[in-house]
């Protein structure tokens, strides 16, 4: 039966690999770092257009992610989009006159939000707000307005008598 | 030709039967392969069925071993039908009956020694030196304690066959099937195989079933013989009451003749007219 | 047109009739899976045979199309100057699709065609009539071990597969290709959800991938035509349902979990 010592041996180290491949899967594939937190505090956004937007976006500062996107709503009233950012909480001391813009990173497009520090004395706590708020840039609009400033600039001066 | 069993004074008493079989019949798709079979097996004897090809005698050893159902009759062995028994009192009954496959069947990824202790390890809790004291008994009645360690596919046919017949008696049955044991083998391990039926039939008291075609060799071992064709029983008795058979039959087939009842001819229409052979209109 | 269609209806109740057989098959067969449990020799046996035996073809072409996605993946994104996105690409690919899946086929090729052609082999030379005759239920001896064995290696298979491809992508990626090695698995982290990706995809599919690729070579072994051309024909069959059952099933999984 020492053969089947050996067998035993084979199949434990297989398994072994297996397991050990699907925790490289877990450790080094996956986002397991950002799970479980959530320990973050939640602020609230409005923006009139948020684009691509997407929960769990990232919301950075000065390109550093400090958060991530915990909720999209909107808001049947204002019509305006309510965006819930949850940040981290070592980074409390955000203004309360912060911008949160919705901007576009490198060519393929996922958008995050980009907060711009202000300069109050006051800090966002949680079930704060950002008052201050860029929307999305739309892709049509802007061609639009390129279009008619185009136009208006190659009208002929006004003649004058 | 008679179909019952009851008939002669060379009957073997009905207390020590082992086996008895009444009104069997089973076909498969359309072929009828047993009419209405009356069989007796008595304890302790080694009992013959022969019959041509075909016939269909590797079917029966599997309705009396509870493989297949008959579509109507009763096979009892040892007292319980067969066929009516629940999955766990049929392998209840299978632990007491041994069959020896006609290619042996020992399983391919077992050495010898694993082959004949692979009952004893499935069906008993024994130590495990007394599993090798009994394997290698076994081994030892049938001549291959020295090829304990090989496997299936190193061996010959006809040791094929002996680790088997060891397998068989590994748990010590009541019974043994045998499936064409000696078909398709040289004379020597014949002549093994038939000493080796008949002394294990005594010495365990067993009660041995052959099924063969083999005539002579099944002869020479068998306390009573079945003939069988057709889905019938041609005729039944001891070996030397069937020689002296009016039967035309029974005559051709003991004694190999190439033609009798059964033509040698399969069916065909005239020879003359399909080598189209006719007389030619003559040109006049 | 007649004949047609009474032909067509032959094959649906023939393909029906196989169908029942098959669920039967596999519920004796769990019922002997219970009983394993105080066997576990026989399983340990059959996981060297399915499992282990099978880590080379499956080591080797994951590496193999780890390292082509890297290549493909360079090429498409190079134009669009986003190759950081390689590492994204490559490990999406695997671990959504590709790593079940692939996985899945070479097992029925490799593992699924053996298990099917000795079980035939085994109906064919009488030992499992034998088993039987000896009183011992062959789905307890050697259709469940080979099933659970089976069932337990497929998605160890399939993420040593994974894992295997996208270390072969990292090599093509950053060690030829010279992509910046920290872009490659930032952005592959930032990408990839535990959940939504890694378990959904590799982990769910290679389990219900594993449960059909074996409930298939198990069962054509066991119905296979006790004849070397039966088992010839049985064994293709493994091959060929395996793959098709798959690939339909990677569609309904792919719709309930990556569908938008």
């Amino acid at each position: 039966m020492g053969n089947f010592k050996k067998l035993e041996l084979a199949v434990g180290a297989f398994v072994a690999l297996g397991l050990a491949a699907f925790f490289m899967l877990a450790m080094k594939v996956s986002n397991i770092a950002e799970l479980g937190e959530d320990k973050g505090y939640k602020v609230t956004a409005r923006f009139e257009n948020i684009g691509g937007l997407k929960v769990r976006a990232p919301v950075t500062l000065g390109g550093v992610r400090i958060g991530r996107v915990a909720g999209i709503d909107l808001d049947m009233r204002s019509y305006e989009a309510v965006v819930t950012l949850s940040i981290e909480p070592q980074y409390n001391q955000l203004p309360t006159d912060s911008n949160a813009s919705i901007l576009t990173s490198g060519v393929l497009g996922e958008q995050y939000v980009g907060l711009e520090p202000g300069g109050m004395d006051e800090y966002l706590m949680n079930g704060g707000s950002l008052k201050l708020t860029q929307s999305a840039l739309v892709l049509e609009k802007l061609i639009g307005r390129m279009l008619t400033n185009a136009v208006s600039d190659d009208k002929p001066p006004a003649k004058t008598p | 030709m008679s179909a019952t069993a009851f008939a002669s004074p060379s009957d073997p008493p009905a207390e020590s039967l082992l086996v008895t079989v009444r009104g069997l019949s089973f076909h498969r798709g359309d072929r009828i392969i047993f009419q209405s079979v009356d069989l007796d097996i008595p304890r302790g004897k080694v009992t013959a069925i022969m019959g041509p090809s075909g016939a269909g005698k590797t079917t029966l050893l599997r309705l009396i071993g509870g493989q297949i159902r008959p579509d109507a009759g009763r096979i009892e062995v040892d007292g319980a039908c067969v066929h009516e028994l629940g999955r766990k009192e049929l392998y209840q009954l299978r632990k007491r009956m041994s069959m020896l496959f006609q290619s042996g069947a020992l399983f391919t990824d077992l050495t010898v020694f694993e082959n004949v202790a692979f009952p004893l390890r499935e069906h008993t809790r024994l130590p495990e030196h007394l599993i090798r004291t009994l394997v290698l008994m076994k081994l030892e009645a049938v001549g291959l304690r020295g090829a304990r360690d090989l496997m299936p596919s190193e061996l010959s046919g006809g040791m094929a066959r002996r680790a088997a017949l060891a397998r068989a008696i590994a748990l010590d049955p009541m019974m043994i099937l045998y499936d064409e044991p000696f078909s398709g083998q040289d004379p020597i391990t014949m002549g093994v195989l038939i000493k080796l039926i008949r002394t294990l039939n005594d010495a365990l008291g067993l009660t041995s079933i052959i099924v063969s075609h083999d005539v002579k060799e099944t002869a020479s071992i068998a306390d009573y013989i079945y003939l069988i064709s057709e889905g019938l029983v041609v005729d039944h008795g001891p070996p030397n009451a069937l020689e002296g058979s009016n039967s035309a039959w029974v005559e051709q087939f003991l004694h190999a003749l190439p033609d009798g009842p059964m033509c040698f001819h399969y069916p065909a229409p005239a020879y003359a007219e399909d080598l189209a052979l006719r007389e030619e209109p003559s040109c006049d | 047109m007649i004949d047609g269609l009474q032909r067509l209806g032959q094959l649906t109740l023939g393909w029906l009739n196989r169908l029942g057989r098959a669920t039967l098959f596999l519920l004796r067969l769990l019922g002997a899976v219970a009983t394993l449990g105080r066997r576990p020799g026989l399983v340990i046996k059959q996981l060297y045979s399915v499992g282990v035996l099978s880590l080379p073809i499956i080591a080797m072409s994951g590496l193999f199309v780890g390292m082509v996605l890297g290549l493909q993946g360079y090429a498409n994104l190079v134009d669009f100057g986003a190759t950081s996105s390689l590492g994204t690409v490559v490990a999406l690919s695997l671990v959504r699709e590709l790593g079940p899946v692939l996985a899945a086929l070479l097992y029925a090729a490799r593992a699924g065609s053996a298990v099917t052609a000795e079980i035939g082999l085994m109906k064919a030379t009488e030992q499992l009539a034998a088993m039987q005759m000896m009183a011992v239920d062959p789905f307890a001896r050697v259709f469940a071990p080979r099933f659970v064995a089976g069932f337990i290696a497929m998605p160890l298979l399939a993420g040593i597969f994974t894992a295997i491809g996208i270390l072969g992508g990292y090599f093509v990626a950053v060690k030829q290709l010279g992509v910046d090695s920290g872009a490659f698995w930032s952005q592959m982290q930032a990408a990839v959800g535990l959940v939504d990706d890694v378990i959904n995809g590799v982990v769910i599919k290679s389990v219900a991938f594993g449960w059909v690729a074996n409930w298939i070579a198990v069962f054509e072994g066991y119905d296979a035509i006790p004849t070397s051309e039966g088992i010839s024909l049985a064994t293709t069959r493994t091959v060929v349902n395996t793959a098709l059952v798959v690939l339909a099933l990677d569609f309904v999984l792919t719709a309930i979990f990556f569908g938008v």
